[in-house]
């Protein structure tokens, strides 16, 4: 059943569930960290308006620098801002920052350690028309092997808000990813988040299966678990926003009741949140655990949802996957 | 305008960093030879002379920023730093050993002192821009210096770094460029030509001199007019002799990436002391 501690919409299993893209969290966050702390500033590489960055420009465009098409020099840029001082988010797409500009992030943002906040506009396989070129789905695997990197995926536009208030409150470097397409706003206001702290939606008294998700899949875990639940076979989602540093106590904790583990994820199954998972039980309580992601391919063009089909990753498919975990 | 004994003084500085980058190499038997000592004249005019900073409290925030986009040369860095009292000179034989501070390419987060973490080519400018642009918002008025070298100018990066800092007429930013035409493959303008430098930054809005970096008194006052410059980021082409200070060695490429073995660094050593009739005592 519903977790109710999560403070979800109530709307979460209606049809009219409100919808946009986490995107546009990280434009409201930013003007809110904006408002909070002066040291805020953004930087883009000549996508103001579809990062959501524009919407800090327009309230503090003296606190807004625009670089050009140029992601290693914002991500080198906002290095130097920040042992001066300042609170950089850098926005661009995924494929480019953190694809393009990785080393530059690796060697004078993550190695340097300065608080550069690293936002991931437009990844995974739901940028939809565009293809692959501006599919990004290596990009938390990358992010997360740089040591010191904090590493989040908000669930939706609501959390994505919280998520940048909170890194712009947060020490050291931090990757955010956000996606373009607009997907339903399950949680509220109310919902608690917190870095490092992962969000339990979906309950049983005894789970035969446990759904970890990270990103905006996760709404389509919760409907996987409510179908699985009609069907008779009970089982836990855990949301996981903060792919690094893992809840590891939460993810222990719904191993522990259910046994087994599907994880879900809009990136390659190689090296991302699945893979932080099996690493973690591997070590510390092992149970099988499915990985779902996309399958060592790269993307293409089409509407969102039916590539989020195509590849495996809808409700349906993980509702099949978690099935399938919970009759072995 | 400097009297001619204190520029005879920082000379002499120069010959006390060449003397513990030779020892520093000798000690660690890897690292880069020619960049350091081609480099010597211009880290002793800044770390003794032009830079306003403390070195017993690196974290002071007044002070003028350095950074060092090409880190393999940090062997000069380094002794920079401790021959103006950042650290015990005899540290600088820690050099690239296990459980240094003085990392092979330089850590910030290692040493108290260093700006950046560098070492990848074509990342220092930006930061410097960085610092710089940050600094103009909030009206604070220390410079920010980068050091970079000529073959880095073969990155991207470095350009689009030109760009922003010529588009923001960033004037707190000078640039230095040791311009001794070596890089690992080879000569630059064999490997990758980059003339004419001078035009190409000129073009990105930049204030461009040129200046030879071995004339102490020269250098500081190309700084000077940097300073003096308010509508644009200046850019220093420093001509400097790879290796400058032993004749063996100078204009070889070769001594790029390898540093000299024992009896080399005696050798060396004797050399840097026939030109100034000076050598460190410690190290002899």
């Amino acid at each position: 059943m519903r977790n109710d501690a999560a403070k979800l919409s109530a709307d979460v299993f209606a049809e009219a569930i409100g919808k946009a893209p986490t995107r546009d969290g990280f434009g409201k966050g930013a003007v809110e960290a904006g408002k909070a702390d002066p040291r805020i500033v953004v930087l883009c590489a000549d996508l103001a308006e579809s990062t959501r960055a524009e919407w800090f420009q327009k309230e503090f465009p003296e606190r807004f620098i625009e670089l050009g098409v140029a992601e290693q020099n914002m991500a080198t840029v906002a290095s130097g801002m920040a042992a001066a001082g300042k609170i950089p988010f850098i926005a661009s797409y995924a494929v480019f920052n953190p694809g393009r500009n990785y080393e530059q992030i690796r060697t004078t943002i993550a190695l340097n350690h300065v608080p550069v906040k690293i936002c991931g506009m437009h990844a995974g396989v739901s940028v939809g028309p565009d293809g692959a070129t501006h599919q990004m789905l290596e990009d938390m695997g990358l992010m997360r092997m740089l040591p010191g990197m904090t590493v989040i995926a908000p669930g939706d536009a609501e959390e994505a808000r919280k998520a940048v208030a909170a890194a712009a409150k947060t020490d050291g470097p931090i990757y955010l990813r956000f996606s373009r397409s607009a997907t339903p706003v399950f949680t509220t206001s109310e919902t608690p988040f917190e870095i490092g702290k992962a969000l339990l939606l979906w309950k049983s008294a005894a789970p035969k299966v446990a759904i970890l998700s990270t990103g905006s899949l996760s709404y389509a875990a919760l409907q996987a678990a409510r179908t699985l639940s009609e069907g008779g076979i009970e089982s836990i989602v855990l949301h996981v926003p903060t792919v690094k540093p893992l809840d590891e106590r939460a993810v222990l904790d719904v191993a522990r009741q259910a046994g087994r583990v599907v994880t879900v994820e809009e990136h390659q199954g190689a090296g991302g949140f699945g893979s932080a998972i099996a690493e973690f039980l591997s070590g510390h309580h092992p149970v099988p655990v499915r990985i779902l992601g996309v399958a060592d391919v790269f993307g293409q063009s089409g509407d969102p949802d039916e590539l989020l089909r195509h590849y495996g990753l809808d409700a349906f498919h993980i509702e099949k996957a978690a099935r399938a975990l919970a009759h072995i | 305008m400097l009297i001619d004994n204190e520029i005879q003084k920082l000379e002499l500085r120069a010959q006390d960093i060449r003397a513990t980058i030779i020892a520093m190499l000798v000690a660690a038997g890897s690292g880069h030879t020619a960049g350091p000592l081609g480099m010597a004249d211009i880290f002793a005019a800044f770390y003794f002379h032009i830079l306003n900073h403390d070195p017993k409290h690196p974290e002071w925030e007044e002070r003028d920023r350095l950074i060092l986009s090409n880190g393999h040369i940090c062997p000069v860095h380094y002794a920079a730093m401790a021959h103006s009292g950042y650290f015990p000179i005899e540290e600088c034989l820690t050099l690239r050993k296990f459980g240094s501070r003085l990392q092979g390419h330089p850590e910030r987060l290692r040493l108290p002192g260093l700006e950046t973490t560098s070492g990848p080519l074509g990342e220092g400018l930006s930061q410097a821009a960085g610092m710089a642009y940050a600094f103009r918002m909030d009206g604070k008025k220390q410079r920010v210096y980068c050091l970079m070298s000529d073959g880095e100018q073969q990155e991207g990066n470095i350009w689009e770094a030109a760009m922003f800092a010529g588009k923001h007429k960033l004037h707190n930013l000078t640039a230095i460029m040791d311009r001794n035409n070596i890089q690992i493959d080879g000569m630059t303008e064999n490997v990758m030509p980059l003339e004419p430098l001078a035009d190409k930054y000129r073009a990105f809005g930049w204030h461009v001199l040129e200046v030879n970096g071995h004339d102490m008194s020269a250098f500081i006052a190309a700084i000077d007019e940097a300073k003096a410059i308010y509508e644009k980021p200046t850019l220093l082409i420093a001509h400097t002799i790879p290796g400058k200070g032993v004749p063996e060695i100078e204009f070889d490429y070769h001594w790029h990436g390898k540093p000299p073995t024992a009896e080399e660094g005696k050798r060396f050593l004797k050399e840097i002391r026939t030109l100034k009739g000076k050598i460190s005592h410690e190290y002899a």
